[in-house]
């Protein structure tokens, strides 16, 4: 018994039949409970009013929009190494995942920055990170949708994975070396000096664990998804060479 | 590895169009931009070194598709695989010969470009510098970016959507560099940290590059 038997597809497809109710199940708990109480029950900020109340949106989705890009690092990783089918599968699945966590973080920023910092787009180096990690995404997805043969491009796209992930923190440093913004700091940090007061704090840990959930139940539905499209595409060409 | 070096020049000075037309382009932005943003010098000298670097990218950018296109198409890659020296090396020549005839000749004709753009005077031995040592990062990704794109139709948009984000550290300390060196600031630092994604740069990425042209022609 090791991780390893969830590379076999059967396996990994019977296991993720059984999880995947729970997870969207957890995930949809923790979202309701989390945006309800973050929403309604928080008071408003002294300084921000009630535009505060974005950050249950903006946070998770920012975190979860590197995680998945960390995901798919992991999971590149372990096809060029092992070669297994499942693990390049769910990085294609986890990609437009990641991309659209990241849209939501660009778009609910907008919203918070133009009341707060009165524009809609700054070129501050979160923002513009933020930015080129959408464009990483839309050459990952546009890549794997480009090359013909699956496995190729699951190749491909692993290599431009690992290769991304080097110049997306360079990226990073670059953008923060470029110019000084506006944005705050970490505001989740262990050290208690800069973060969020506690009556924002609970739920919006909430949030966090409902979209990390949120993130696992997609990308086991996509990569479920994609199985199927592989199984359906090798019963054809089976038909075909009959 | 000389061989394919010299094979790969012979070929861009003789076939033409590649080998002159990064840098038409390059003159292009260069005479471009000052018709949309105005003639004032105090402007233009303000957005020179951006402008520069920009072009520069993008004139780089016009010509990476044919590293490997015509070479897969007409089997000759095939051959590079088989030949006894390591695609590894293939590769790096072929970046290097792709930075001879475009980088190389853009960082030379940048000065009368730095000219019409009205650079301070003193920017111009970091624009030089800069261009130097960042043309080579730009033609080591471009060479990779061209290398997963290869076995692709009609693959050049696709190549500019995966290379361009990875191009983005090294145009912002290039420009950075130039910028602050035309403002008689300290320029040292980004030009440093740019030389440092170069050379990372031509030390992995033809791994990475051989790789994906082995995928491609397996």
């Amino acid at each position: 018994m090791s991780i390893w038997e969830y590379a076999n597809p059967k396996k990994f497809m019977q296991t993720s039949a059984w999880a995947l109710p729970w997870v969207s199940g957890a995930a949809a708990v923790c979202l309701v409970t989390g945006l309800i109480w973050g929403f309604f029950f928080t008071p408003d900020d002294y300084r921000q009013g009630s535009t505060v109340k974005i950050i249950y949106l903006h946070v998770p989705a920012a975190m979860m929009a590197i995680n998945a890009w960390v995901m798919m690092l992991v999971t590149s990783l372990i096809w060029i190494v092992r070669r297994h089918h499942v693990s390049a599968l769910a990085a294609k699945a986890a990609a437009p995942v990641g991309l659209t966590f990241t849209l939501i973080a660009l778009v609910t920023g907008a919203l918070w920055g133009q009341p707060m910092w009165g524009t809609w787009w700054a070129w501050d180096p979160r923002l513009t990170s933020f930015l080129i990690l959408g464009l990483f995404y839309l050459g990952y997805i546009a890549l794997w949708a480009a090359v013909d043969n699956p496995d190729t491009a699951a190749d491909l796209t692993g290599v431009l994975c690992i290769v991304g992930s080097v110049f997306a923190l360079l990226s990073r440093y670059a953008v923060n070396f470029w110019n000084q913004g506006l944005h705050q700091g970490a505001s989740l940090s262990m050290d208690a000096e800069e973060n969020v007061a506690d009556v924002f704090w609970v739920p919006l840990v909430v949030c966090i664990v409902g979209f990390i959930l949120l993130f696992v139940a997609l990308v086991l539905a996509r990569t479920r998804t994609e199985i199927r499209a592989r199984r359906l595409a090798a019963l054809v060409a089976r038909e075909r060479m009959a | 590895m000389i061989a394919v070096l010299t094979r790969d020049l012979r070929l861009a000075i003789r076939a033409g169009g590649g080998f002159g037309l990064g840098l038409a382009f390059f003159l292009l932005v260069a005479v471009l931009v000052p018709l949309g943003v105005g003639p004032e010098p105090a402007t233009l000298a303000r957005i020179a070194p951006g402008i520069l670097w920009v072009g520069a990218l993008l004139a780089c950018l016009l010509t990476l598709d044919r590293i490997f296109a015509l070479d897969f198409e007409d089997g000759s890659l095939d051959l590079l695989a088989t030949a006894p020296i390591p695609m590894e090396g293939t590769v790096a020549m072929k970046a290097l010969a792709h930075w001879l005839v475009t980088g190389l000749p853009l960082t030379l004709v940048s000065p009368v470009l730095a000219l019409l753009m009205n650079l301070p005077a003193q920017g111009y031995p970091w624009l030089l510098a800069s261009l130097l040592l960042g043309t080579p990062a730009l033609s080591m990704i471009g060479t990779f970016g061209a290398a997963l794109t290869v076995g692709v139709k009609r693959g050049g948009l696709l190549l500019s959507l995966i290379v361009l984000p990875l191009y983005v550290p090294t145009l912002i300390f290039g420009a950075e560099a130039v910028k602050r060196g035309a403002q008689g600031m300290e320029a040292a630092v980004p030009l440093l940290l740019m030389a440092g994604i170069t050379f990372g740069a031509g030390a992995l990425l033809p791994f990475a590059a051989a790789a994906a042209i082995r995928v491609n022609l397996r």
